[in-house]
This record gives C-alpha cells, structure tokens and sequence, in this order.
C-alpha cells in the first residue's frame, strides 16, 4: 500500500536533501580538478554566466534578444499550425471525402520526425525566419488537427441533425455547431502541439538558424563554454514551462465553464 | 484516426474472421490505390509539367535512382542498410537502457512517498528541458562519436519512462492495494504481482513516448554530427543539394520509426494478453 502523504517536515527535509545531494556532488566533480571549469562549471558559475549573458551579447545578441526571436518562430510556426489545423480538422470531419483524401497522407507525412524536415525546410525556406518556422509547424501541426477531428466527431449526433433541419448551411453547422462542441478537445491538443512545436523549434535552432537560443547554445557548444549551455537549457525549460502553464490556464477555464 | 480504422477490425476478427480477412484485403486496395494516385499526382507536377523544379523536389524518378544508389554503391561513408543498422541499433541500445533504469526509478517514486520527494527536485529542473536541447551539451562533454549520441537518446528516453511508470503505480485501484494487503503480498511478490502488473498500461504508454522521443533526438544528433547512420544522410544530402537523396532518408527515418513502434505494440500484446480481451 503507498502510504500517506508524509508529514511535511519529513518531506521538505527528504526534498531539500535530494537537491542538496545532487548540487553537491556536482560541486565535488567541479571542483576536483578532474576536468577544466569550462568543461564542467560549478552551479554557481552557471548562475554569474546567466547573469552575464543577460547583459553582454553572446552570438551577437543578448539572452532576452535571442529568446524573442525563438518566441516569434515559435509564434509563427504555431499560429501556422493552429490556423491550418483546426479548420482542416472540422471540414475533415464535415466531409467524407476531404477525410479520405487527407487521412492517409497525413498518417503518412505524420510518422516523418519534425527535425527530419530540416534539408528541405532549409533548402526550401532559407535559414533565417521560413526553415525553422516550417519545422515548427511540422512538429505542433498532427496534435490541432488530430483532436480538432475526433473532437468535431464526438459530437452528438442529434445537435447536428436539429441544426440541419433547422436550414444551417454546411458552414453555419460547421463554425456554429461543430467547433463550440469540439472546443474542450482542440484545446488539449493546443497543449501538446505547443510543447512538440517548442521542441522542434530547439532543434531547428541548433541546426539552421543564426538566432534564439539554441543557436546561442551551438556557439557556447562551439567555444566549449558548457556554463553558455547550460543556461540556454535551464532558458527553454523555463520558457517551455510557462507556455505549458498559459495553456493549462486557458484549458481549466474552458473546462470549468463548461462544467466538465 | 488510426485507432478508429483499426478497432473495428481486432475486435471483429475473432467473432466473423471471413469479414475481418475481406476488410483487410479492401484496406490494402485502399491503400494501393492512394499509392498510385499519389505517385501519379507527383509524377505529374514534377516530372511532366515541371509545375514544382526539380531543385526544390525531386521527381519519382530521380527518387529511384538515389536509392539505387545508396543500395549500392553506398553515399555519405556507407550503404543504406549500414546507415539504418547503426541508427537503429544505437536507439534500441540507448532506449533499452534508458527504459530498464526510467522504469525502475519510476516505480520505485510511485511506490514511496519517500523516493518522491528525494528525487523530485532534481526532477522538476530536468523534465521541463526538451530532449533535444542536451544535444550540444552531449557534444561538449562526449564529442561527434556515439557515446554523445547514447547520452542524448538515454536522457529523451530516461524522461517520460520515469514519469508513466510513476503515474502508472499511483493510478492503480486502491481495491488492489487493500486485497493485495489483506493478501499478505510483500517483498518481491507485491512488486511482481501488484505494482509491475497494475502500472503496466501506464509503462507501455510511457516506452512508446521515449521510444519516439529518442528516434527523433537520434536523428537531431545525426543531422548536428555523425560518421554514418540516418541522420547523417540528411545532412549530406542537404550540403549537396541532392532533394532526391533527402527525400529517400526522410522515408526511411519514417519508415523505421514506424517499424519500432510497431514492435514495441507487438511486445505490449505479448506482455499483457489481458488487455486485448477487455
């Protein structure tokens, strides 16, 4: 049986142990002399690195600079997929044939890993906005449509047939029936696909790009400052993180409107 | 959508198998028939009308060639079924590992309070990182070789193994706990027929995300440095500016990802032969 929750002194002395350990053991092989400083920083080097890279530019731009370019790619690349992916999603649902046709070649294109596109998106789009942007997309597009079209095909059948017999055109029951009851779904999708499109976009990043943060992590790999990678690491989770909560936010209050 | 198509088809298969082998044999028209369609289509917009250039897609064509020519003479320091083998083994090596010891971790979090809340500050900092940003710490400390590459495809893989097997345990019935208790299941046994048996559809659900995870960070890896495998292709036919030869990688990243997956999906029906009766 797994016991009660513990007592919370227990606990917070089990937590502050656990992360005690790990920062020490990773002082001791800092600071053992077995490797060079640059190859392994101690904690605290990464954190005066941080606070470095917020005010002198690194690859040509300063932490906060390098993270408004990944936010627009990331923006673009998602907007790309969320406006693609939903209303795709709904006619897919709405036609058959549109499903037909777009279902297998999509099953298709979906099993192809987003960072497999870089050679293309490269070739095709040029390293500066349009090749990352076509990656992104590639990662955040399966999840917006996949659950726009199971949420659209979820829909009781009935409120469609009451929206037809009342005269509703194919577009009034798509945008006035389908999509309001699929909207629950879509929104768990958005989440996934933010986190897949933030994902791809660091890849994207360390391959074809010239800014954002994993660009700035290629050059800190590239002049083997590890500290430079570890805070571009420690900056995508955090950005990644808070993304995923945004989501969360705007999903709980869907849900709670909704009585779910 | 793939679940919906194939749900039908197991669950009538056992109680009318003439109709579920009549299904299958429309299923594979099907799918021949878009096959066609779609060879026909590309065929058309790059090859007779010219409609996309040849240097931005290839033709079927020259898609055939290139791999003639990576079948046989070999491109990029070796012959595709070199490229997949070395690709493929440093995942299943990498996954193998990264799962044995994600599972175990998981379930012991799962199964302690006490192990939770050791582990999970360190937790907490780690799983927000997506897997491919260690990609250029694994460079640093490890080089282009392949102990980089298992670095980073254990630490994709190591993530979502911990996190649904921890799930999984916590998600058991606590009727479970309470026969298994009442039982007098303890040591061994509780972990062997109780917790492992009760967190595996959680297990599975975590494997199939780290196996994902680490194919597609493997390829990444590839594309940033390597001698041969996938990924490496990739990257040089990207530098040639060979479309056609990008395209053949692309299918095979694909194709092998899909194939392992697939694995993974028999292995499930082997290890829990409950589930396909429910």
């Amino acid at each position: 049986m797994i016991g009660p929750p513990l007592p919370a002194q227990r606990f917070w002395g089990l937590t502050a142990s656990g992360a005690a350990s790990f920062l020490g053991l990773w002082t001791v092989a800092a600071l053992s002399g077995l490797t060079s400083r640059n190859f392994l920083p101690a904690p605290w080097d990464v954190v005066e690195r941080f606070g470095q890279l917020l005010v002198t530019p690194f690859a040509g731009h300063v932490l906060l600079e390098h993270l408004a370019s990944s936010l627009k790619r990331f923006a673009m690349g998602f907007g790309l997929a969320v406006l693609v992916g939903i209303p795709l999603g709904l006619l897919m649902a709405w036609f058959k044939w549109i499903d037909r046709i777009i279902t297998p070649a999509f099953e298709a294109v979906r099993f192809v890993a987003p960072i497999a596109w870089v050679p293309f998106a490269a070739l095709w789009f040029g390293t500066g906005i349009g090749g990352p942007v076509l990656i992104i997309f590639m990662g955040a597009f399966p999840p917006v449509l996949i659950n726009t079209y199971r949420g659209a095909k979820q829909v009781d059948r009935k409120y469609i047939e009451a929206s037809q017999m009342l005269g509703a055109s194919a577009w009034r029951s798509m945008t006035e029936v389908l999509l309001p009851a699929a909207v629950p779904s879509i929104v768990a999708g958005l989440r996934i696909s933010a986190g897949l499109g933030w994902q791809s976009l660091v890849g994207a990043e360390l391959i074809v790009a010239s800014s954002g943060v994993g660009y700035m992590m290629v050059k800190g790999q590239a002049s083997v400052s590890t500290a430079t990678v570890m805070c571009g690491m420690v900056a995508i989770g955090f950005v990644g993180l808070l993304i995923d909560v945004a989501l969360r936010r705007v999903q709980q209050a869907i849900e709670t409107r909704r009585g779910i | 959508m793939s679940t919906a198509a194939a749900n039908p088809t197991s669950a009538g298969a056992a109680a009318a198998p003439r109709q579920g082998t009549r299904s299958l044999g429309k299923r594979v028209g099907g799918v021949l028939l878009t096959l066609g369609i779609v060879l026909a289509l590309w065929h058309l917009l790059t090859a007779v009308t010219g409609l996309i250039p040849p240097m931005r897609f290839p033709t079927p064509a020259e898609v055939g060639v290139a791999l003639q020519q990576i079948a046989i003479d070999g491109y990029s320091n070796g012959r595709l079924h070199e490229h997949v083998l070395r690709s493929v083994l440093l995942v299943t090596m990498g996954f193998v590992v990264a799962a044995s010891c994600g599972v175990l971790l998981g379930l012991a979090m799962g199964a302690s309070r006490s192990v939770e809340a050791f582990v999970n500050p360190i937790f907490l900092v780690l799983r927000p990182i997506p897997p491919l940003a260690w990609i250029p710490l694994a460079i640093v400390w490890l080089g282009l070789g392949d102990a980089a590459k298992m670095m980073v495809i254990f630490v994709s893989a190591f993530v979502p193994s911990v996190i649904n097997s921890y799930t999984g345990v916590r998600q058991i019935d606590k009727p479970i706990f309470e026969a298994a208790a009442m039982l007098d299941v303890t040591g061994l046994r509780y972990w062997r027929e109780v917790l492992i048996p009760g967190a595996l559809p959680s297990i599975f659900t975590g494997l199939r995300l780290s196996l994902q995870a680490s194919w597609t960070t493997l390829v990444a890896a590839e594309l940033v440095g390597a001698v041969t495998g996938l990924g490496q292709i990739l990257n040089q036919a990207a530098q040639d500016i060979f479309p056609a030869m990008i395209l053949v990688g692309m299918i095979s990243v694909a194709l092998c990802g899909w194939l392992m997956t697939l694995g993974l999906g028999w292995l499930e029906k082997r290890v829990m032969p409950w589930k396909a009766l429910s």
